[in-house]
């Protein structure tokens, strides 16, 4: 969407005015922004710069969806599992998270070991 | 006892109490750059203005051992006095004074001073500086912050009321300044959270300072719950009584009137501002600073989605509240921020009888998966039902671009604006011109010997027939094509003979807005 190319520092915008030209003088960072087919000359917020990108989530990648620790595994590798199927208890704020198959198939790793901390969005069961 | 012994024994009574957390603490108050609670208001009101109530009234915990103690004022101190000569309801929590912890006493005189504020039909200001909830005293602490809050929103739409940050301001207490219509902060001092850094850190083990997670900047700049950012306390007051100079009193009044006053058009020229080249990038307040009084544009949430510029200004020395895109950020376009942003400017002007002047220039909503599951339907909602709800005096002035929906939100003639202008510059339209030509001409171009000729020369016929303002014009759309340089004549017009504008709503309750 941006054209990363075109980014230009300390760009001077020239403009004619009667006969003699104008300067502009910008100090911010100009990019070319798309918005519908057409392309504006415009600088770029902060917050829209450390937006999020997207990613897809794969229901075959079982991940935490809080900080804690590991306090049960109920499946091995090579086990096959059913969409809903408990695969590990993950202890945070004080709640025992029952996380559950999010595929149909066989464990095919687990990254977790019963009383280790994980972080947010850690990849914990592999299933195949 | 004489009169003169029993004034004297007040005397020091008073002293005791307005020693505060003692010396000490004020000390500590003061190394950390901030102003006792005292100060601040004297400090904000005219010169000996200030009267202050309830210097005497202790709390009322007795567990815990706090039955031995003594907290001087329960740590708040409330008032009333004057801002640039008209009367208002202040109060100051003392953050010597056990941290300024909120006890139900200490509740119950923020909510005498507001009732007294609604009473009396004017402003309340408060200033927070506290630790947050008295634990000591436990629910009755959170029955103090309810009552606080009940009171923020009946007073909502009714007397302005202004929250400054100077200090701590966590858990619970964020809602009330939350619930106001505009909050102050100051960069280093002023400290908002739900959670701070201490809990977020061992129930998540995510490291961050108070300062990255709710300082002055973060609040200004990322969260948009502050609408004021200064760097020290004292800009902090020079901008609260800038802000009363331009709005009403209460929502039955007009903000007061000032002499008129030319722009500063050496400073600020629409010839040497303004691109008219749809794509070029302009800074939209300096359009704003050409037409109105004195070229004094106040901006509220200048540092938050700076894609829409929002602010007081005066058009023949009345105020009227500013909503325009900003071309120099993400080319103008609405996206989450920017309409709640707006949406909630629109709505405090409707309240409190401020005419809207917009001015549009952008090419649309802002794509993006980010925006779209961000809920930029919804927020972006807000802009059309506000603008749509507001019954004060709208003027539209339409510069460049103005293009699908963002040309419907943003105050149009569909949505009841009162006065639509545009410049010859306007460009109304479904859409950009290559957007749009490679839309209707696909085949055309796909199938021509040289597409990109023939792209180009689509893109060309279309901006002929459809990149102005007189297809909207013909329909009635807009008003008015107008010079440029007449833009203030026509605009300080069309809110002189809107003075008395008065519409019929349906009646209701309230609406359904997409909060």
């Amino acid at each position: 969407m941006i054209d990363m190319k075109k980014k230009i520092l300390k760009v001077s915008v020239k403009r004619h005015k009667k006969g003699k030209e104008v300067v502009v003088k910008q100090k911010d960072n100009f990019v070319n922004f798309d918005i519908g087919g057409d392309e504006y000359r415009t600088t770029l917020s902060p917050k829209y710069i450390h937006r999020k990108p997207y990613f897809k989530s794969d229901p075959r990648q079982v991940l935490s969806f809080i900080p804690g620790t590991i306090q049960k595994i109920f499946v091995q590798v090579g086990d096959h599992v059913n969409i809903g199927d408990k695969l590990l208890i993950l202890e945070a704020m004080k709640m025992k998270n029952i996380l559950m198959a999010t595929a149909e198939g066989t464990v095919k790793a687990i990254h977790a070991e019963v009383g280790v901390m994980v972080s947010n969005k850690q990849l914990l069961v592999e299933i195949e | 006892m004489s009169l003169k012994q029993k004034t004297l024994d007040l005397k020091k009574r008073m002293q005791e109490v307005i020693q505060g957390g003692g010396t000490k603490a004020i000390e500590k108050q003061a190394a950390m750059g901030k102003m006792t609670a005292r100060d601040r208001i004297i400090a904000i009101l005219d010169p000996n203005s200030f009267h202050e109530y309830d210097l005497f009234v202790e709390h009322s915990a007795k567990d815990f051992d706090m039955d031995k103690k003594t907290l001087p004022g329960d740590g708040v101190v409330t008032g009333t006095g004057t801002l640039n000569g008209h009367p208002v309801c202040i109060y100051a929590q003392d953050f010597t004074v056990a941290g300024g912890s909120l006890g139900y006493m200490h509740a119950m005189k923020i909510a005498k001073i507001m009732d007294h504020a609604m009473k009396l039909k004017v402003p309340i200001i408060g200033i927070n500086d506290s630790g947050g909830a008295r634990i000591q005293e436990g629910v009755n602490s959170l029955a103090g912050y309810g009552e606080i809050f009940y009171r923020n929103t009946q007073a909502s739409g009714v007397i302005p009321q202004i929250s400054v940050i100077l200090g701590p301001c966590a858990g619970g207490a964020v809602y009330s300044p939350a619930l106001t219509d505009f909050v102050f902060v100051v960069d280093h001092i002023s400290k908002m959270f739900i959670t701070g850094p201490e809990v977020i850190k061992t129930v998540l083990g995510e490291e961050i300072s108070m300062e990255e997670l709710g300082g002055a900047r973060v609040h200004a700049e990322t969260t948009g719950n502050a609408h004021f950012f200064s760097a020290s306390e004292l800009d902090c007051f020079d901008q609260i009584k800038k802000l009363a100079s331009f709005i009403p009193w209460n929502n039955e009044k007009k903000a007061e009137s000032f002499p008129k006053k030319s722009p500063k058009t050496k400073l600020y020229n629409l010839d040497d501002e303004f691109p008219t080249d749809p794509k070029t990038p302009y800074d939209v307040r300096n359009i704003i600073r050409a037409i109105c009084d004195d070229s004094d544009f106040f901006e509220v949430m200048e540092l938050f989605a700076p894609n829409v510029v929002i602010g007081f200004a005066r058009m023949d020395g009345k105020t009227v509240g500013f909503v325009a895109n900003q071309p120099l950020v993400l080319a103008g376009v609405l996206d989450v921020d920017s309409s709640d942003k707006a949406a909630r400017f629109v709505r405090y002007c409707d309240a409190f009888n401020i005419p809207l002047v917009t001015l549009v220039d952008l090419p649309g909503y802002l794509p993006g998966v980010d925006q779209e599951h961000a809920g930029v339907i919804r927020h972006g909602a807000k802009i059309l039902y506000s603008f749509s709800e507001a019954s004060v005096p709208k003027i539209t002035v339409i510069l460049r671009k103005a293009y699908g929906g963002g040309y419907i939100a943003m105050c149009s003639r569909h949505l009841r604006a009162d006065f639509v202008f545009a410049w010859p510059t306007a460009e109304i339209a479904v859409m950009g011109p290559e957007g749009a030509a490679n839309i209707i001409f696909r085949s055309e171009i796909m199938e021509a010997e040289n597409p990109d000729e023939m792209r180009k020369q689509k893109v060309k016929e279309y901006k002929k027939k459809f990149a102005n303002p007189y297809v909207a014009a013909a329909y009635g759309y807009v008003d008015a094509v107008i010079d440029p340089s007449d833009t203030r004549k026509f605009v300080v017009h069309a809110l002189e003979i809107s003075t008395n504008k008065s519409e019929t709503r349906p009646n209701k309750k309230h609406g359904i807005p997409p909060f």
